[in-house]
C-alpha cells in the first residue's frame, strides 16, 4: 500500500518538473524538507517531538558548505555522502544525552541545541561566514561541471531518487521489529523494558537514522539554493518540519513527503502576499490540524489516544 | 579582595534577577498545569515591548518618570488579558491529552505570537533606558553601580518572598498546593480547578512579561527575543528541576554568575555558558537539582 | 540441588513505610510457589525488587547462581526471568497478536530492521500461545478494548512468549470468573510442567492456592512469616489469623 503511495508520488513528481519548469526547484526544496520531516515523524512514532530538528538540516547544509571550502570535495554524490555521514555521527554523539529524556525535556533540549548552534554559526563568523553564511558552487558530477540549468535537473533527479529511496528504506524500518518497538515505546516503556529490550537504545537508534535524513535533506537544500545561512538551524525551521510531519500524519512515510509539497507550494504561491506571517500562518496550521483535522494526525493522535482505557 | 569582584557579583545578581523572573513563571505553570508552556518566551517580548511603547510615549509627553511605572504596568495589562484568554482557550482543550498534543499546542501557539509581535511592533529593534537612567548611579566603595541593577536584586528577593507567601500563607495559595499535590481529589473536595489553573497560569504570563519589562531598559527589543529568552529559561528551569520554585531561583543564580563570568574572562563563551552549565548538572542529576521523576506503580 | 532463586535478607522502605524486611527465600527448579498474604504486605514490592525495577537499600537476589541484585528489569529479562503484572502492561496500540509477536521478536533479537516484525515463523509462535491461552478468537483485536480477564492473558502470553526458565505472576487469576478460573490455571500449569519453568504467583484465592502449588509462602509486614505445602499452611490458625480478610 505505501509503496503504491510512493510510486504514485514519484510519477507525479518527476512528470511535473518537466511540464511546469519552475516547479522543478520548488519540488527539490519539498524533498529536502521532506526528508527532514520524515526524520521527526519517525521520532513522533515514540511519542518524541523533536522541536530542534533544524539542528540537523542545519548541519548537513553547513557540512556540504564546508566540504568545499575547505575539503575540495567538488563532486555532488561524494558531498551528499559525506554531509549525510557527518550528520549522523553528530545525531550519534547528540542522541547519546538526549535518550534518556522523553516529552518534554526531550523537545525543549532539541530545541536548545538547535538555537545554541544557531548563535554559534551566527557568531563565529570567521568560520562559517557569521550571519551572511556561505556560498555553495555548484558541484560537478561524475567529474563534469554542468550550466546551472542542466545541474538543476540532474538535481531535482537525484532529489527525486533519494525521495523514493529513502521512503522505502524508512517504511521497511518502521515495520521491522526496531521500528515496532518504537511505537512500543510510547505506549507502554516499562513493557518493552520487560521484554529485555533497551528502550534508549530503540529511541537512539531511531535518533541517529533522523538525523542522517535531516542532514541529506540540508544538503540537498544546500546544493539546491547555493548559499548557507545560520537560519537554517533556527527554531522557525523545526516548527515548518513539525508541521509537516504532522499535517503528513496520513499514511505515515509518502505523508513526510505530500506534507512538504503542500508546505513549498503553498509557500510559493504565498511569498508574495504573506511572507511577513509566514510562522503564524505555520503555526495557525499546526493549531487547526491538531484541532479540526484528526485525520492530519491521523497516525499519532489514534495511537495516543489508544493509551486511554476508553477510545473516542 | 571580595571588592574586587563586588561588580562582578552585582552583575551575575541582577542577570540573575532577570533570568529568575522569567524562569519561575515557567516553573509554577508547569508544577499547577503540568504544562510547558513554549510561548512563555513571546510574554516576556510583549511584555518588553510594551514596557517600551509606554515608556517612549511617557518620555515623549514629559512624563519620564512613567517610564518607570511602565515596568509594572505592561505587565498588569498583558497578564489579566492574555492569561485567561489563552489559558481557557488554548490550553484547556490539551488537559488531559498527550503532553506530546501539549507540546505541539504550545509551540504553534509560539509561532503565531512571534510573527503577531512582528505585525503590531515591527521588526526594527526597539530601545528605551530612560527609566535606568532616571535611577541614576550609587558610588559604593570607590566603584560605580547602576541603582538599576540594585533594584532588579531587590525586586527579585520580593517576588520570590510573595511567591513563596502566596503559595503558603493565601487561600488561592492553598488552593495551589492542593491541585499540584493531587488534582483528583483535590476536585473531590471541591475545590475549582479551572479557577486555580488561570489563576496559576496568569501569574506565570505576569511574571515572564514582568522579565521583560525589567530587562527592557537594558537590551534592545527585537524579533527573536522570545525564542532566545524561552530557551534560557528551559535551561534554567531544567537546572533546577522542573516544577521546582527553589530550584529555580538556585538555578537562576547559577546562570547569573556563570555569564557574567564569562562576560568578564571569556566573552565568546557567554552565549553558550548556560547551556554547558545545564549539560554538566543533567549529566549528574539528570532531572535537575531538585527535580525527580516517579515510577509509575505497576 | 541449587535453588534457581535465592533471596537473602531483602530489605527496603519508602518513607516511613518498610515494604521489605528482610526477605529470605529459596526457590528450587520446576516448583510452583504461591505467594498468599494481606494486601500491602509487600508482595508486589517483592516482585519489583527481583525484576530490578527498585533496588534494595540492602540484601542479594541471585537467579541461578549469579547476582541480579543490582541489574535493570531489561537483563534480567533477558537471563531468563519474565513477570507478567498485577495490572497488564500491555502495549495499547497494538492487536494482542502483535504485542506477543513484539514479545518473540524481542527474544529472537530486536535489532532486526531489514525483515518486518510480521512474518510468518514470529506469527505462529504467537498464534501457538495465544491459542493455548484461549485468545485465538481475539488475536486481531487491540488490546486496548479488551475485557480486563483477557488483558491479564495477553499479559500472561507476552511473558510466556519470552520463554523464560522463571515465571513471575501477580494475580493471574484476578480478574477471571470463578467458572474460568480451573480451566485457565490447569492450561498454564500444563505449559508449565511441559516446558519445565519455574513459576512463582501471588494469589488471593485458595482454592487455587491448594490445587497447584507445590509450596505456599505466607507474607506479612514485609517478610515471610510462614512457609510450607498448602495443606499444611492453609490449615494452620496462625496463618489463617494472618491472612483473614483477605479472600
Amino acid at each position: 500500500m505505501v509503496v503504491r503511495y510512493i510510486l504514485i508520488l514519484a510519477v507525479v513528481a518527476g512528470l511535473l518538473p518537466i511540464a511546469v519548469p519552475w516547479l522543478g526547484f520548488v519540488f527539490t526544496l519539498a524533498v529536502s524538507k521532506g526528508l527532514a520531516a520524515l526524520g521527526v515523524a519517525m521520532l513522533l512514532r515514540g511519542g518524541l517531538i523533536s522541536i530542534g530538528h533544524a539542528l540537523y538540516f542545519a548541519t548537513g547544509a553547513y557540512a556540504v558548505a564546508f566540504l568545499m571550502r575547505d575539503a575540495g570535495i567538488g563532486d555532488l554524490l561524494l558531498l551528499f555522502a559525506f554531509a549525510t555521514l557527518i550528520t549522523t555521527a553528530v545525531g550519534f554523539l547528540v542522541g547519546a544525552f538526549m535518550v534518556r529524556y522523553r516529552t518534554i525535556f526531550f523537545a525543549m533540549l532539541n530545541l536548545a541545541v538547535s538555537m545554541v548552534f544557531f548563535t554559534m554559526l551566527s557568531k563565529l563568523y570567521y568560520i562559517t561566514g557569521g550571519t551572511d553564511g556561505l556560498r555553495v558552487a555548484t558541484p560537478f558530477l561524475l567529474g563534469i561541471q554542468l550550466s546551472r540549468g542542466a545541474f538543476d535537473l540532474v538535481l531535482q533527479n537525484a532529489a527525486l531518487i533519494v525521495m523514493v529511496a529513502s521512503a522505502l528504506l524508512i517504511d521497511r524500518y518502521l515495520k521491522s521489529p526496531l521500528g515496532e518497538a518504537l511505537g512500543a515505546i510510547d505506549t507502554n516503556e516499562v513493557r518493552l523494558e520487560y521484554l529485555g529490550v533497551s528502550a534508549r537504545g530503540v529511541i537512539w537508534a531511531a535518533y541517529t537514522v533522523s538525523a542522517g535524513l535531516a542532514g541529506l535533506g540540508g544538503a540537498i537544500s544546500a546544493v539546491a539554493i547555493g548559499h548557507v545561512v545560520p537560519e537554517l538551524s533556527y527554531w522557525t525551521v523545526s516548527g515548518q518540519l513539525v508541521l509537516i510531519a504532522v499535517l503528513g500524519g496520513i499514511g505515515g512515510v509518502p505523508g513526510a513527503f505530500i506534507g512538504a509539497f503542500f508546505l513549498e507550494l503553498v509557500r510559493t504561491f504565498a511569498v508574495g502576499v504573506a511572507a511577513e506571517v509566514w510562522n503564524a500562518i505555520i503555526g495557525i496550521s499546526l493549531l487547526i490540524v491538531i484541532f479540526f483535522l484528526p485525520e492530519g494526525l491521523y497516525g499519532l493522535i489514534q495511537r495516543l489516544e489508544r493509551r486511554r482505557p476508553n477510545p473516542k | 579582595m571580595i571588592a574586587n569582584y563586588l561588580p562582578l557579583i552585582v552583575d551575575g545578581l541582577a542577570d540573575a534577577a532577570l533570568i529568575f523572573f522569567v524562569a519561575v513563571g515557567l516553573t509554577l505553570v508547569f508544577s499547577v498545569l503540568r504544562i510547558l508552556n513554549v510561548a512563555h518566551g513571546s510574554f516576556y517580548a510583549l511584555g518588553a515591548y510594551l514596557s517600551v511603547v509606554i515608556g517612549t510615549f511617557a518620555a515623549g509627553h514629559g512624563w519620564p518618570v512613567l517610564s518607570l511605572g511602565a515596568l509594572v504596568i505592561s505587565p498588569l495589562l498583558i497578564a489579566p488579558t492574555l492569561g485567561p484568554l489563552i489559558e481557557r482557550t488554548l490550553l484547556r482543550w490539551t488537559y488531559g491529552r498527550p503532553q506530546a498534543l501539549q507540546i505541539l499546542v504550545t509551540f504553534g501557539l509560539f509561532l503565531i505570537l512571534e510573527d503577531l509581535q512582528k505585525l503590531v511592533f515591527g521588526v526594527q529593534p526597539y530601545s528605551q533606558d530612560i527609566s535606568m537612567q532616571l535611577l541614576g548611579t550609587s558610588h559604593i566603595g570607590g566603584i560605580v553601580y547602576l541603582n538599576y541593577q540594585l533594584l532588579l536584586i531587590v525586586l527579585a528577593v520580593m517576588v520570590g518572598i510573595c511567591l513563596r507567601l502566596l503559595l503558603k500563607k493565601s487561600r488561592i495559595g492553598k488552593l495551589i498546593v492542593a491541585v499540584v499535590a493531587d488534582e483528583e481529589l483535590a476536585r473531590t473536595v471541591g475545590i475549582n480547578a479551572p479557577r486555580v489553573f488561570v489563576f496559576a497560569f496568569s501569574i506565570g504570563v505576569f511574571l515572564a512579561a514582568l522579565g521583560g519589562a525589567l530587562a527592557s531598559p537594558t537590551i534592545g527589543v527585537a524579533p527573536g527575543l522570545g525564542a532566545e529568552i524561552i530557551v534560557l529559561a528551559f535551561a534554567v528551569v531544567a537546572i533546577g528541576g522542573l516544577g521546582q520554585i527553589e530550584g529555580a531561583a538556585l538555578a537562576a543564580i547559577l546562570v547569573g554568575f556563570t555569564r557574567a563570568a564569562a562576560i568578564y574572562f571569556a566573552p565568546e563563551f557567554q552565549p553558550v555558558a548556560p547551556y554547558l552549565v545545564m549539560v554538566a548538572v543533567l549529566i549528574i542529576r539528570p532531572y535537575g537539582l531538585f527535580g525527580s521523576i516517579g515510577l509509575r506503580r505497576i | 540441588m541449587n535453588p534457581i532463586l535465592a533471596v537473602r535478607d531483602l530489605r527496603i522502605s519508602f518513607g516511613g513505610i518498610v515494604a521489605a524486611n528482610g526477605i529470605d527465600l529459596d526457590i528450587y527448579p520446576h516448583e510452583l510457589i504461591a505467594v498468599i498474604g494481606p494486601n500491602g504486605s509487600g508482595k508486589t514490592t517483592f516482585l519489583n525488587l527481583c525484576t530490578g525495577y527498585i533496588h534494595p537499600a540492602s540484601g542479594t537476589v541471585t537467579f541461578e547462581g549469579k547476582a541480579i541484585t543490582e541489574l535493570p528489569p531489561r537483563t534480567i529479562t533477558r537471563r531468563g526471568i519474565a513477570r507478567a503484572f498485577q495490572i497488564p502492561q500491555l502495549f495499547a496500540g497494538h492487536s494482542v497478536i502483535e504485542n506477543v509477536m513484539l514479545a518473540v521478536a524481542a527474544r529472537h533479537g530486536i535489532w532486526d530492521v531489514m525483515r518486518p516484525l510480521v512474518r510468518r515463523s514470529y506469527r505462529d509462535e504467537a498464534r501457538e500461545i495465544l491459542d493455548l491461552l484461549t485468545l485465538g478468537d481475539v488475536a486481531d483485536r487491540l488490546t486496548a478494548i479488551l475485557p480486563e480477564g483477557m488483558r491479564k492473558l495477553a499479559d500472561i502470553a507476552i511473558a510466556m512468549a519470552l520463554k523464560p526458565r522463571l515465571l513471575l505472576l501477580d494475580e493471574p487469576t484476578s480478574s477471571v470468573s470463578t467458572m474460568e478460573k480451573i480451566p485457565l490455571m490447569d492450561t498454564i500449569v500444563g505449559v508449565l510442567r511441559a516446558e519445565k519453568i519455574t513459576a512463582l504467583f501471588v494469589e488471593h484465592d485458595m482454592d487455587v492456592v491448594e490445587r497447584y502449588a507445590d509450596r505456599v509462602l505466607v507474607w506479612d509486614n514485609g517478610r515471610v512469616a510462614a512457609e510450607g505445602p498448602p495443606h499444611e499452611v492453609l490449615h494452620s490458625a496462625d496463618v489463617l489469623e494472618r491472612i483473614i480478610g483477605v479472600t
